[in-house]
């Protein structure tokens, strides 16, 4: 008899292992009422992982799901999550790096837009879950004394973020998620910025006008707003400091200003 | 016993013993406006760890008007590392900001490594998992500052090195660390089937003096390897029409309990939750008209 002498003890690393492997044996010692080792039981496991993974990464990105058809969206999901399995039990947090992950995927290779796209989507998600905190009253900046207006710098709202982009991100969100019912013609030869922040409960989108991103992006990196502004005028002639600025704190990107 | 909320319009953390709902997003605004009678409701602890947003305002108005229970899907008590700090530690910041009348979490494990799983993954029932198990409750019920309440699980396979059985094993629990139970009777029921045991056996094992709240939901029929029925706890449809005469063989001799309508996936419209609520309900009448009849 090659029978063991003790009932054959499964680990859970051993149980972990085996549910990433949908070519690995079930762990022996995993039973039915029979006795014997249960593969299909054990499928079961293995199911729910994967399938409820890929459901969290389809609520994070259902514009990307669009685009790529439910089929395929499902495929690369499932070579995502064997790859990148979460670390943390809160889910609203899995994704953040689906969109590099998108970008490096060799079949994706000929749709160079797609990650921009999940980067978007991601950005609304922590949008969406960030803290609540009152944005800067637009009419603070009329308080500041206009002789130290340039040397100001702004503190970025956590809910806040800027997508830059050389493909039409704006319009491909709007067409495959946010705007499905509007008649948006995509050019793939236009580059679109987008700026995600959230002014109360719901997220808000918007398409930042020409030198829009050079300039907000030069502030949330730190720059004063005099430094962007410049930065702006210099790279894109047809930018204006009042227009953007104001797309800025209408819909709440910032918290703070402080002044030198 | 009537706990006093910390804010003044908060209604009574106390979860009566009366049917509830799985809170949805989409039914949120439909609850509210509805003013609907329900008993209270439940929310997965880890959709509502994010910093703010709409999750938490939803949640405070519903909290508001409704006693809520907070069940955490995430903790791996049953796992082989210890409990991960960081979750514990917005575990007990949930709890103290929504005063959740009952407390729950899984006999299962979901973490290993720095891998989670996103499952309820099954223990084997030896002394070895016992004391882990025991000790990490012990752990969140002092983090948390609470009594904690441990639910039996579903599961598709059995641990050949399984020395005890489950009913042993959770009363053993209850024994160390003083938790209650929370009892899911379609886990019993899909488990029985599964392993080939008599739910009506397992339930009149259970120490339903332990049992604070008691879940319901729906399962999926399949078949295993051998063609046996295999029942998957998929939470996507109406309860059983096995697991209805169950509930009333456990809550007529327990009397009325806080009973859970769980519905995760395939989310019905609010109306259709709401009845499977009210059946429960209907049930909880009976039972306390019957222990009525046994005081007398």
């Amino acid at each position: 008899m090659d029978l063991p002498e003790f009932p054959p003890k499964v680990g859970v690393g051993d149980f972990g292992e085996a549910l990433w492997n949908p070519e690995a044996a079930t762990p022996p010692g995993l039973i039915g009422p029979d006795g014997l080792t249960a593969p299909k039981r054990f499928n079961v496991y293995r199911n729910n992982v994967i399938v409820s993974l890929c459901d969290a990464l389809e609520q994070t990105f259902p514009a990307l799901q669009n685009l790529l058809g439910e089929d395929y969206f499902k495929a690369l999901a499932r070579a995502f999550v064997v790859q990148h399995p979460p670390k943390s039990p809160v889910l609203i947090w899995y994704g953040s790096d689906f969109p590099d992950f998108i970008e490096a995927f060799p079949p994706l290779a000929s749709y160079p837009y797609l990650a921009d796209v999940a980067r978007v989507e991601w950005a609304w998600v922590q949008a969406y879950h960030a803290a609540d905190v009152a944005p800067l009253d637009p009419a603070a900046l009329g308080s500041v004394d206009p002789n130290v207006l340039g040397s100001i710098r702004f503190e970025k709202h956590p809910a806040a973020a800027l997508i830059m982009s050389s493909w039409p991100v704006w319009d491909l969100a709007r067409a495959n998620r946010f705007e499905p019912d509007e008649e948006i013609r995509v050019d793939l030869d236009r580059s679109q910025s987008v700026l995600i922040a959230r002014p109360e409960f719901d997220v808000e989108l918007l398409q930042l006008r020409p030198g829009g991103d050079v300039f907000l992006n030069a502030l949330l990196s730190g720059a004063t707003l005099g430094e962007a502004a410049a930065l702006a005028e210099g790279q894109v002639a047809e930018f204006s400091l009042s227009d953007c600025l104001s797309d800025c704190l209408s819909i709440g990107v910032f918290t703070d200003l402080v002044t030198a | 016993m009537s706990v006093q909320p910390s804010r003044p319009d908060r209604t009574d953390a106390t979860v009566p013993a009366r049917a509830g709902a799985g809170l949805k997003a989409e039914h949120v605004e439909e609850i509210l406006t509805s003013s609907a009678d329900i008993g209270f409701f439940e929310v997965h602890a880890e959709n509502y760890m994010g910093a703010g947003g709409k999750p938490h305002r939803q949640l405070e108005a519903i909290r508001d008007v409704y006693p809520l229970s907070l069940h955490g899907v995430g903790l791996s008590i049953g796992g082989e590392q210890p409990l991960d700090k960081d979750h514990l530690q917005r575990l007990a910041a949930l709890n103290k900001r929504y005063e959740p009348g009952l407390f729950s979490e899984h006999l299962a494990w979901s973490t290993h490594d720095t891998t989670y799983y996103n499952d309820l993954l099954p223990v084997p029932y030896d002394k070895a998992t016992l004391d882990r198990v025991c000790e990490h409750i012990e752990e969140v019920q002092d983090v948390v500052g609470r009594k904690m309440l441990l639910e039996n699980p579903s599961t598709y396979v059995a641990f050949e090195q399984s020395t005890m059985s489950e009913i042993d094993f959770l009363k053993e629990i209850t024994r160390r660390t003083g938790c209650g139970l929370l009892l899911d009777v379609n886990n019993v029921y899909v488990s029985c089937t599964n392993h080939e045991r008599s739910a009506e056996t397992y339930l009149s094992e259970f120490p339903i003096g332990d049992v604070g709240e008691i879940h319901l939901g729906g399962h999926a029929p399949d078949v295993d390897d051998a063609g046996r029925p295999l029942l998957i706890d998929a939470h996507d449809r109406e309860v059983d029409d096995a697991v209805w005469p169950l509930y009333e063989m456990i809550v007529s001799q327990t009397g009325p309990l806080p009973t859970l309508i769980e519905w995760d996936n395939e989310v019905p419209v609010w109306s259709v939750l709401l009845a499977e609520a009210q059946a429960a309900e209907r049930i909880l009448h009976r039972a306390s008209a019957t222990g009525l009849q046994r005081a007398v």
